[in-house]
């Protein structure tokens, strides 16, 4: 709760909103025993008074009431009437909204047409009907206002309970046994909640507004009772005359409306779980350097990555997702990097063109180079020039980067049309060629598509595509195939491997699937907890592992062909990077680690190609 | 008895009706099939996305009513499509362990969902019985009190598989259990899942897309292809002696460490469209063997050699 108001307040407009809302509140809740005069007390012989005059603070109306009384009664009429029919339409709406979203199909359909029926509707058009129906009345206002704000909710509401009824734990409470009246209450509607009180904090400002203007045009409080429109609407008449009496309900509904509006925003940003997790300005786009210690020298690699340190700062944690992690890979040289999930290896993927979220990612140390220009140090123009063209990424979802609006022709065009001037009926050419190269069928007919015309696999390769469009020295792939069936991903992983044959492309393929590894990369580096443990060439590491975790890994993944069998398993989990231990980071699940292991750092040694970082390897190398 | 046996099950979806006109044919995701699971055995089922293996394991589950067929568990036959009769019989396992668990609840309120509405334990023994199960998966008792965010994938695992040994079931389906998990963690999920079922007598419907770990598990394996059974056979020899075309295209297409990279299959070829299904077999778009026949009649499934049968009009040798 502290941690929400900190959010709120953080917003300052919302704090300012939440002071005049609460200076208002306690007004309202004030007024039945403040000493004010009677509000419905006529005298004629004292009519538009101006301010502080004869005892009136506000001055008086067309009756010669007193203002100030007036206000503040109104005030709390308003309100009520707002909140409530604020409480009535949510509750309406989200009912209706979660028995079509649960339901669905024709339950769904129908309720849905008739709320979409209700909304074509012009809103005010349609409250004014209903009063006309009901004939004037705060109560039929009150009414009118509800119903006209129900098919928001109901829609908003609809949408995230689709998403919910979808989620497997439904169904999982289905098969404990759950009724569907006990699954609505207890499994949909307390994670529908905040999304409720989100959506009726920002409409209830409006709704106070409505009932207002419906007062004004006289069909909401009748006379002699008022609240702020009907105030509002009496005084209209000495608009020009008596201006005074105008502006101060004016004012008032000003006054509530902006500031519970601005409150409502305030929260919804403060419900809002990006902002939990200390991401409170938008990204940057390149990742923020703040690097220590001295920068390394070139090397003569394509590509190097050089100690890169790079850490997520989250509140007062530390997060060292990369901690020191050197590669390098050559002209038509496939470079594999095997890891489990959490060990730093797109962390690693995203820092060498400075793609790696900012707030909160930092580079905190290394280089990367290409050709032997530093990328950490580059400027935003250089890093856009490199990306994309020289250095190109694939990543897991292809619809991670294709736009589902645009014809993925058009998309491949655009992609080598921000790097190079090309003629435009020379970028479709281009964009068939490269659809062809990846081995789409018909590719003259499919560049016409949109990005869900099309198969995951089909994507994917739409998504290599993209990669390769502007010819590229390097391609880094981070598990390209993970989402894809085997005859699917076989055919990828053999279409890289043609292209960096035939085309000299140096791949670096993130992965945590042994047999890619083995059947793709020349050489592969193995990440646990930021670092790389192990390198060498593929073949020999399988072989004859040398670290115990990677010696351990090899031995969990199962091989077709072995018959039924126990596997191999390592017990424990990886260590969180914000609290890793001193020494080696697998010391606590590792058969060998003794005193030693948890003193000093562990260095990276062996006779090149190979490297390991333990005390005692399983392998000399 | 048999734990399980499934006869003539198929699922057709409609499609939503056109304003004016009839409706057209709906999506056949799972064809009429038939198979039987012995006791204490584990039957593995592969095959690519969208062959119907999730659709097949909500029908046995009676999460999702068939449209024709019949399902009979333990010598039962539950009510068509109510989970709670099936409950008691059939629990599953959800491949994301931690979008199966509601972030809003406690995982002592998970737990005693089913002992409470599918047994109805009183209060002091669910909580015996909670703690009977947790220390069968080796979970500590100190998670009861916990969110489900708090869990790392594997804990997340286990606890999927604690409510649903919490019902008490005699057959688990088990969907994709450890595709969310890393190498590491999936061999501790699935030993657990092994002591369990020795330790219980219990009947498992392994589901998979890794036909590494399907072997490593199953008893017996089930091919399935555009909402058909392909090839059924047992885990150990029908991937080392596929007969049905598409099964040999599976296990070439696993990657393995020391075979060199080929795409077993040729360019361009065509899959099945489920809107438009093809009259023959159909693999035929994608069959090296297709022949004119293959084009016309579906191939029937019909034994082939000791405890193997496939579908394929002229099968591998
Ligand atoms: N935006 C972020 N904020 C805070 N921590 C992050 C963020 N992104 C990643 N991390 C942390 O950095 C570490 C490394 O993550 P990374 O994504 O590189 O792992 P990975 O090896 O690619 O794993 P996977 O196999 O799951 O893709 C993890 O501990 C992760 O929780
Ligand atoms: S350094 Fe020690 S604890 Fe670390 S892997 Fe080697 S033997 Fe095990
Ligand atoms: S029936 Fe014909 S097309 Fe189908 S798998 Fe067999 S050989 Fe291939
Ligand atoms: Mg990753």
């Amino acid at each position: 709760m502290t941690r929400f108001l900190k959010l709120l307040f953080r917003n300052r407009l919302a704090g300012i909103g939440a002071v005049v809302m609460g200076l208002i509140l306690a007004l309202v809740i004030l007024t039945p025993v403040l000493p004010l005069q009677d509000p419905y007390a006529t005298d004629l012989g004292a009519r538009f008074k101006g301010a502080l005059q004869d005892g009136h603070i506000l001055g008086t109306d067309h009756l010669g009431r007193d203002q100030l009384s007036r206000l503040l009664w109104g005030t709390q009429l308003s309100l009520l009437v707002g909140l409530a029919s604020a409480f009535a339409a949510a509750l309406i709406g989200s009912t209706i909204g979660v028995i079509a979203g649960y339901f669905g199909g024709r339950t769904d359909n129908l309720i849905m047409r008739a709320v979409d029926m209700v909304m074509a509707f012009p809103y005010i058009l349609l409250a004014l009907a209903i009063v006309a129906a009901l004939g004037p009345g705060l109560l039929n206002a009150l009414i009118a206002v509800a119903a006209v704000n129900v098919p928001f909710f109901a829609r908003n509401i609809r949408g995230i309970v689709v998403t919910l009824a979808g989620r497997e734990f439904v169904d999982a409470a289905r098969l404990a046994g759950m009724g569907h009246t006990r699954i609505i209450l207890t499994e949909i509607v307390p994670n529908v909640l905040p999304v409720i009180v989100i959506a009726m904090s920002t409409t209830i400002g409006w709704m106070i507004l409505e009932t207002a203007g419906l007062s004004f045009l006289g069909l909401g409080s009748q006379p002699p009772q008022a609240d702020l429109g009907s105030m509002l609407g009496e005084a209209r008449a000495a608009l020009i005359t008596h201006p005074f009496t105008s502006v101060v309900p004016g004012v008032m509904i000003f006054l509530i409306v902006m500031s519970i509006n601005l409150l409502g925003d305030g929260v919804r940003d403060a419900l809002d779980p990006r902002l939990k997790s200390g991401a409170l300005s938008r990204p940057l786009p390149v990742t923020t350097v703040g690097r220590e210690g001295p920068i390394p020298a070139a090397t003569d690699d394509l590509l190097a990555v050089q100690d890169l340190h790079t850490q997520f700062h989250a509140g007062s944690r530390i997060f060292r997702a990369v901690g020191g992690v050197d590669l390098a890979v050559r002209p038509g040289e496939c470079l594999g990097i095997i890891g489990e999930s959490g060990s730093g290896k797109s962390v690693t993927a995203l820092s060498i063109t400075r793609l790696v979220a900012s707030p909160p990612g930092v580079i905190t140390g290394g280089a990367v180079r290409f050709r032997e220009a530093d990328m950490i140090g580059a400027s935003y123009e250089e890093l856009r020039q490199i990306r994309g063209d020289k250095v190109a990424y694939i990543f897991q979802d292809p619809l991670s980067t294709l736009h589902p609006l645009y014809r993925i022709g058009d998309q491949l065009a655009e992609a080598i049309r921000v790097h190079h001037k090309v003629p435009k009926d020379e970028l479709r050419k281009r964009a068939i060629t490269l659809l062809k190269d990846v081995r789409i069928p018909n590719a003259e007919s499919r560049v016409d598509n949109y990005p869900h015309e099309m198969s995951g696999g089909m994507r994917q390769r739409v998504g290599i595509a993209m990669a390769l469009a502007n010819e590229p020295d390097v391609i880094i792939a981070d598990e390209p195939t993970t989402a894809l069936d085997v005859t699917v991903q076989a055919q990828i992983l053999a279409l890289l491997n043609d292209l960096r044959r035939e085309k000299g492309l140096a791949i670096v393929f993130i992965t945590h699937d042994f047999g890619v590894v083995a059947q793709l990369c020349d050489r592969v580096a193995v990440m646990y907890a930021g670092r790389i443990v192990e390198t060498g060439p593929t073949q020999a590491i399988l072989d004859a592992p040398a670290h115990p975790y990677a010696k351990r890994l090899i031995a969990c993944v199962p091989e077709l062909g072995h018959g039924r069998r126990e596997l191999a398993a390592i017990p424990g989990l990886p260590p969180a990077v914000d609290d890793l231990p001193p020494g080696c980071a697998f010391a606590p699940r590792c058969d060998k680690a003794s005193a030693s292991c948890c003193e000093g750092d562990v260095p990276l040694i062996g006779t090149p190609p190979r490297a390991v970082r333990c005390l005692y390897p399983e392998e000399n190398v | 008895m048999p734990a399980l046996t499934v006869e003539n099950l198929s699922k057709t979806f409609p499609r939503s009706r056109p304003l004016f006109g009839k409706a057209a044919p709906g999506v056949r995701a799972v064809r009429p099939m038939s198979f039987t699971v012995e006791q204490g055995e584990t039957l593995g089922i592969v095959g690519e996305s969208g062959c119907g293996k999730s659709t097949l394991a909500r029908m046995l589950v009676g999460l999702l009513p068939p449209s024709e067929g019949e399902i009979v568990i333990d010598g039962q036959a539950p009510g068509k499509g109510d989970p709670t009769e099936f409950g008691k019989l059939i629990q599953y396992v959800f491949q994301d362990p931690n979008s199966s668990l509601n972030p809003r609840k406690t995982i002592r309120q998970v737990m005693e969902a089913p002992l409470k509405h599918l047994h109805h334990l009183p209060a002091d023994q669910r909580d015996a019985r909670i703690r009977e199960i947790f220390a069968t998966v080796s979970l500590r008792e100190s998670f009861l009190d916990r969110y489900p965010h708090e869990f790392s994938g594997g804990q997340a695992q286990r606890i999927g598989i604690a409510r649903a040994l919490a019902a008490d079931p005699r057959i688990i389906v088990l969907d994709e259990p450890v595709s969310a998990l890393d190498v590491s963690v999936q061999a501790q999920v699935l030993n657990l899942l092994a002591g369990l079922k020795a330790r219980l007598g219990l009947t498992y419907l392994f589901i998979s897309h890794d036909l590494a770990v399907v072997e490593a598990v199953s008893d017996r394996v089930m091919v399935l292809y555009f909402g058909s059974v392909v090839e059924i056979g047992r885990a150990d020899s029908i991937f080392a002696h596929p007969r049905h075309p598409y099964t040999r295209l599976l296990a070439n297409s696993a990657p393995v460490v020391g075979r060199p990279l080929t795409a077993p299959e040729q360019k361009g070829t065509e899959l099945p469209d489920p809107l438009n299904p093809p009259p023959g077999c159909a693999f035929a778009g994608r069959c090296p063997k297709a022949t004119e026949i293959c084009r016309t009649d579906i191939p029937q499934l019909r034994d082939m050699g000791e405890d193997q049968r496939a579908a394929c009009h002229h099968p591998n040798d």
